[in-house]
């Protein structure tokens, strides 16, 4: 089964952004979300290591600045950004904290999304003897650019351990659709919308309640 | 071979009688700016792009101008501007022009002073960038050209990209500034001194008035290119061209040509002293050197760019040494500051600071993919 959309997330990230705001979306690719956002009056701006995908942005009119995000984010201003988008990426950055403080230093805000590798089909895979491949984590465990696996349930912790307030959370199944129910075990994609804890500017919603895993016991 | 360029193309020259005013406090009463131009502009003059050359550039960019002898007589910039070209003529109406102070026709060290029908020589008025890009504009007000869709250039030129766009920000829609920096470094400078030493202790200098004595410095002139040539490549690139590779017939051990490096040296420095002006090579590393649009900002440059209404791609070289990645990274980083449409591409290449000029896939496709996306 195949996404409806190519990037089901890219819905959920749009719909918390406004016309007029400004984003910066790391590790942009060819800058299917920026245009995506253009569209909707968003002005946006893309990182991007991969010359080819570089490329590929600058063919559809986004402005890309070509960097490696192991080199931070060092030339962008505290706060430059109303947000900050690292989408699908942060499980191949090796240096997660770092690239999470330094998206919170840059942006008002700042939403990421990753597989969720405790959605019951991956636990399943697991429990069949093999890693996980699905749409949202399609590679073999021999060429997968990931190099953080980690679950919802493992992101929250870092989350609370480095202050970090999630304003918003949404969690899509392998066809795209909005998971309401135990995410963490029927969620493929998770999406989150993070502040700092200090306040950071934006409307401050009252966060998701923390969730139990019903598949706990395995 | 030219074949797809823009073919037999002629010099054209405009003289100018509206005073033009230097930042070195000079004044030029009259001066001619000789161009060559590609392409058709359009109705509503929409579709000009500007380049600007760099040290030893002039306005002969792409096209030959002597049918029996296309290859030795191309434009500098062949490889990027023609139909079909990243630089299409079929879409865009270019304009090369030779800049104040340079050797190639415009007003110059060489052209005649009114005020004693001598050639200028050295009394001709030190020439910042930002002269050249006030008598661009007057170029292009005679052009029918209100704003540029672009204006474009490599090193040099590319701070002459940058200029437009703080000097005249409603005149310029997209800068491309190629292998540049928002200024020199002490290295930099360094390099400059001692090739400008070169030129000014060569006896035949005659204080810069050499055109009277019927002579020119081109030993100094020589080893200025000699060593500006050293710092335009990549040690790697050396190192695999010419290694330590003797020349057929060495081993006199003596102070003769041994080495192939030497001999690559001593060839680009005789070609170089024989039809360059050593005053323009002086005014032009001078130009180089003064050349810090933040200085009028307290160092600031977000704040210098700040004016700015372009939108830019700005493009460095991986193994440019003499005007680093880090460099144009400066100049996207003070654009982002302030939000501004910036995109930037790093190229990979073994060429050092001469990559710029090369044909090389990537780069040309980053190029043509940026303008393609120019609304006309």
């Amino acid at each position: 089964m195949s996404h409806p959309l190519k990037r089901p997330d890219f819905g959920v990230i749009a719909s918390w952004m406004k016309p007029g705001e400004t984003v910066l979306d790391l590790g942009c690719g060819e800058g299917e979300l920026l245009k995506l956002l253009a569209a909707r009056g968003i002005r946006g701006w893309g990182v991007e290591r991969d010359p080819g995908h570089v490329l590929a942005a600058i063919e559809n009119g986004i402005s890309v600045i070509q960097s490696d995000l192991d080199a931070g984010l060092a030339g962008f201003e505290d706060g430059a950004f109303d947000h900050v988008v690292l989408s699908l990426t942060l499980q191949t950055v090796r240096h997660t904290q770092q690239i999470l403080a330094e998206m919170l230093r840059v942006g008002r805000e700042v939403v990421v999304s990753f597989p969720n590798f405790a959605y019951w089909k991956n636990r399943m895979a697991v429990l069949n003897g093999h890693m996980p491949v699905s749409d949202d984590l399609p590679y073999q465990w021999y060429d997968t650019p990931n190099v953080r696996f980690f679950t919802m349930l493992d992101f929250e912790s870092l989350c609370t351990d480095m202050d970090i307030v999630i304003r918003d959370r949404q969690v899509l199944d392998e066809r795209g659709q909005l998971m309401l129910e135990e995410p963490n075990f029927l969620g493929s994609l998770a999406v989150y919308r993070l502040g700092r804890s200090n306040g950071g500017g934006a409307t401050r919603l009252v966060a998701p309640a923390p969730f139990s895993d019903p598949a706990q016991v395995f | 071979m030219s074949r797809g360029g823009v073919g037999l193309v002629a010099a054209q020259r405009m003289a100018f009688d509206t005073p033009l005013e230097l930042r070195s406090g000079g004044v030029l009463n009259h001066y001619d700016l000789v161009y060559e131009t590609y392409g058709t502009l359009n109705a509503d003059a929409s579709n000009a792009i500007l380049i600007c050359h760099a040290l030893s550039g002039h306005h002969h960019v792409a096209g030959h101008t002597d049918p029996d002898n296309i290859e030795k007589t191309l434009g500098w910039w062949d490889n990027i501007v023609g139909p079909g070209r990243p630089l299409d003529t079929d879409r865009f109406f270019i304009v090369g022009v030779n800049n104040i102070g340079g050797c190639h026709g415009s007003t110059g060290p060489k052209s005649l002073n009114p005020t004693n029908g001598k050639p200028w020589g050295a009394d001709f008025p030190l020439v910042a960038v930002v002269d050249w890009v006030h008598a661009q504009a007057r170029l292009a007000d005679r052009l029918g050209i209100r704003q540029w869709a672009a204006v474009m250039g490599g090193s040099l030129g590319g701070m002459q990209a940058l200029r437009w766009t703080i000097t005249y920000p409603e005149r310029i829609r997209h800068a491309l500034v190629i292998a540049a920096a928002p200024n020199l470094t002490a290295e930099n400078i360094a390099f400059n001194d001692v090739a400008r030493q070169a030129i000014i202790t060569d006896p035949d200098f005659h204080a810069g008035h050499y055109y009277e004595y019927d002579t020119h410095p081109w030993r100094g002139l020589r080893l200025a290119r000699m060593l500006g040539h050293i710092t335009y490549l990549a040690e790697d690139q050396m190192a695999e061209k010419f290694g330590r590779k003797r020349r057929a017939g060495a081993g006199s051990y003596g102070f003769d040509v041994e080495f192939e490096i030497e001999s690559y040296l001593h060839y680009q420095g005789d070609k170089f002293a024989g039809w360059f002006d050593a005053n323009t090579y002086l005014l032009m590393t001078r130009a180089l050197d003064y050349f810090d649009p933040a200085r009028v900002a307290g160092g600031d440059l977000a704040a210098a760019l700040a004016v700015a209404q372009a939108k830019f791609l700005v493009v460095s070289f991986t193994t440019d040494w003499r005007f680093s990645p880090e460099r144009s990274r400066e100049i996207v980083n003070a654009l982002m500051k302030y939000k501004h449409d910036v995109s930037y591409a790093e190229i990979t290449s073994p060429h050092g600071h001469d990559a710029f000029l090369m044909d090389d896939a990537h780069y040309h496709a980053v190029v043509a993919a940026y303008l393609r996306n120019i609304e006309l």
